[in-house]
């Protein structure tokens, strides 16, 4: 969702501090001290919740110690609870997704942004916004009726002619006569193309709005000097839109990782720890609490309240460095104010 | 996080202060060569015999069966004729040139194919059951799994959702906006503090969020499940989208206009009120109706706190409540055919509200051309 606000005027050389000097009175004070109370509480709330989060999974983390990160079960009676398993879940829908959101999200933006009519654009633009505004359980309901019983085919196809590698491996025999379609179902594979609609316009969105901000002079000294639209495209717009490339990815990362309910409705829920996407049954973390909190005692909800602080730090570290990398670029910083 | 000032990321918002460049006329793009009739023939030409071959491979050829296989064929294979031909009469850049444009076009028509297929799938099988008039104005009080859908509705969910989501307005938008109010206009070192802590909560994914709200208010104090709590976990969810997003919309104001109201001799609190917000007010509007529309379609932190009535509750502290996310999701669990028909009248109640959202926040973030003069400062769509 692109809104551009333009200025008239564009200020020359570095912001200087254009405070007004002087400590507020009258009116201005109680503006100045209401407002800063609320800004006080909202961060109470915000982080009063990050705080929450860290004081219920201390002592859980301080039990279960390294562990909790590499045990694969999670059986709270016998006192087995660890997230290894749908840590390796979450990352393997995560990363399935972006194995299918980022091509497309870069073709789509080259594509807005390059080879659509002018007058096209902002309509185009307007249609990836909405996608990213339509509910992710709408995208589970189209993932689990409509594009299931298709994705299911390419995963046996993909299962016949490329099983040798580790991850495209399905326990069945791929030569059957009647295909075992159970068993391609409900994986991380489908979950994945699912949370891919998702994340795709995100993705789309930042390399778009990166592109447009390619300099109009470099543009037409690419041309000028014979190139074709395309060596134009990859000698001036990615690398001067790498950052946003690479921090759009990095922002539809961290969205992956965090989505519930399309999940939910796709996976058929297991704890092992395995890196085969195709096959069916495996677990993310949200898919976790979502399934799990209703039966939860106390202490399986600190350790639920824990994998969801560790979900949440994940998806922190992941947006900082997508922030980072975005402004780092040259198409980050070239037109600050 | 230290983004330029001029730019940030607010989940799927993005908003950006574009500068008017300094010559409008040597920055005006270039058109440039266009297609020749040649070239039109070979692309025509190229991709209807990958069609033709892709229907030979398909239907005679291989054992595969299927669209998307044979899409995939078609794909690969235009790609192949269009190749070989292009190279019959052009040096090797113009191949690739015109291979990859191929590329960027599939790329896109991918994209749009599936936004297409995602709403159009979804009214058509709502289509069952949106004709039903009680669809939309009864619930599902004694209305079983096996009962035809002239029978039992889903206003219950309908109006779960109206008056959560209007709870979590009332909270997110006084905060929100007072955040940002804070942020920008009075600053300083406690302000850096605050940012920085609504900017890292924004990664708080929303089932974390429901999940704090379960843990605190249904375990800790003992409340029953109500669409109270599900608003206040919404709000939670809501709270530093918004107030993230208000606050790159009220920092691309230019300091100009401040000044020169301070400069008139207006106090700080009047040169808010009456010169900062009403000039950020499109730009407001759009970040509370997107935060609008994230909250009414999440279903995750509604789950966890609001059980799910099957009747119509409209006192939010009255009890358990039922919204149309959580609604379509139980409901699609239950796997009987008639519930799943539910679910996608449901659905389709649910998209439309959305696109009203969406279009609204569109419109207001155009003002209106009369308005454009007078104000120093124009927001309009980005191209």
């Amino acid at each position: 969702m692109t809104t551009v606000l333009r200025a008239e005027a564009p200020p020359v050389g570095a912001e200087p501090d254009r405070r007004a000097p002087g400590r507020p009175t009258g009116v201005d004070r109680i503006f100045a001290e209401v407002s800063r109370g609320i800004g006080g509480l909202v961060l109470l709330i915000v982080g009063g919740i990050g705080l929450f989060l860290a004081i219920q999974a201390f002592p859980t983390l301080k039990h279960y110690g390294f562990s909790f990160l590499t045990e694969t079960q999670w059986e709270p009676e016998q006192d087995k609870v660890g997230i290894g398993s749908v840590l390796v879940g979450t990352v393997s829908v995560a990363l399935t997704a972006l194995v299918i959101a980022f091509p497309l999200a870069l073709l789509t933006a080259l594509f807005i942004n390059e080879y659509a009519p002018a007058k096209l654009r902002p309509t185009l633009t307007s249609a990836v916004d909405l996608m990213a505004a339509v509910p992710s359980i709408l995208y589970g309901l189209w993932g689990f009726f409509l594009l299931e019983p298709q994705a299911s085919k390419v995963a046996l196809w993909l299962h016949q002619h490329l099983g040798w590698i580790p991850i495209f491996k399905v326990d069945s025999d791929p030569h059957a006569a009647v295909w075992d379609q159970s068993r391609y179902i409900g994986s991380a594979f489908i979950a994945g193309i699912v949370v891919a609609m998702m994340v795709l316009p995100m993705a789309c969105a930042v390399m778009r709005e990166v592109f447009s901000q390619t300099p109009q002079g470099e543009r037409e000294a690419a041309l000028a000097l014979g190139a074709t639209k395309w060596g134009m495209i990859r000698s001036v717009v990615l690398p001067f839109g790498r950052g946003g490339i690479i921090g759009g990815t990095m922002l539809g990362f961290g969205r992956a990782m965090g989505e519930t309910i399309a999940v939910l409705l796709i996976v058929s829920p297991a704890f092992d720890l395995k890196p085969r996407v195709l096959e069916i049954g495996t677990n993310t973390i949200s898919a976790l609490i979502a399934g799990r909190f209703g039966e939860a005692s106390p202490s399986q909800l600190k350790a639920l309240l824990t994998a969801g602080f560790v979900l949440f730090l994940i998806t922190l570290v992941i947006n900082t460095l997508a922030a980072v990398v975005v402004s780092r670029s040259r198409s980050g910083s070239g037109t600050d104010i | 996080m230290s983004l330029p000032v001029n730019e940030k990321y607010i989940g799927e918002t993005h908003l950006r202060l574009e500068l008017p460049l300094d010559n409008d006329v040597v920055q005006a793009p270039v058109a440039t060569s266009s297609l020749t009739m040649n070239d039109r023939a070979v692309l025509l030409g190229s991709w209807l015999s990958g069609l033709a071959l892709a229907w030979i491979v398909n239907e005679r050829l291989m054992p595969w069966s299927g669209a998307i296989a044979f899409l995939l064929s078609w794909f690969v294979l235009g790609l192949l004729v269009l190749t070989l031909t292009s190279a019959l009469t052009t040096s090797k850049v113009s191949v690739v040139d015109r291979v990859m444009a191929s590329v960027v076009y599939a790329g896109a028509l991918i994209v749009g194919a599936a936004l297409v297929s995602v709403v159009l799938y979804i009214f058509i099988k709502g289509s069952h059951g949106l004709p039903h008039f009680n669809m939309w104005f009864d619930d599902m009080k004694g209305v079983g799994p096996r009962d035809p859908l002239d029978k039992g509705g889903v206003m219950h969910a309908v109006v779960g959702t109206l008056i959560e989501i209007a709870i979590a307005v009332c909270i997110t938008i006084p905060l929100g906006i007072g955040t940002a109010v804070y942020m920008t206009e009075i600053g300083g070192k406690f302000a850096v503090v605050v940012r920085t802590v609504v900017e890292a909560m924004t990664a708080l994914p929303s089932i974390v969020a429901g999940l704090f709200i379960y843990t605190v208010l249904l375990i800790e104090l003992g409340f029953h499940r109500n669409g109270f709590a599900a608003s206040l976990a919404l709000s939670v969810m809501m709270l530093p989208i918004i107030a993230r997003a208000a606050d790159v919309v009220l920092r691309v104001v230019p300091s100009g206009l401040r000044e020169a109201s301070l400069a008139l001799g207006s106090s700080r609190w009047k040169t808010v009120w009456h010169v900062v917000l009403p000039t950020a007010r499109p730009g407001l509007a759009t970040a509370v109706i997107l935060g609008v529309a994230r909250g009414i379609g999440e279903t995750s932190p509604v789950l966890l706190t609001s059980g799910a009535a099957t009747f119509l509750v409209t006192n939010p502290t009255g009890g358990v409540m039922n919204s149309l996310p959580l609604f379509i999701f139980s409901t699609v669990r239950s796997g009987e055919p008639l519930y799943v028909d539910r679910a996608f009248a449901a659905a389709s109640i649910l998209l439309i509200l959305v696109l009203v959202l969406f279009v609204s926040a569109r419109l207001l973030a155009r003002p209106p051309r009369t308005r454009a003069r007078r104000t120093p400062f124009r927001s309009k769509e980005s191209v």
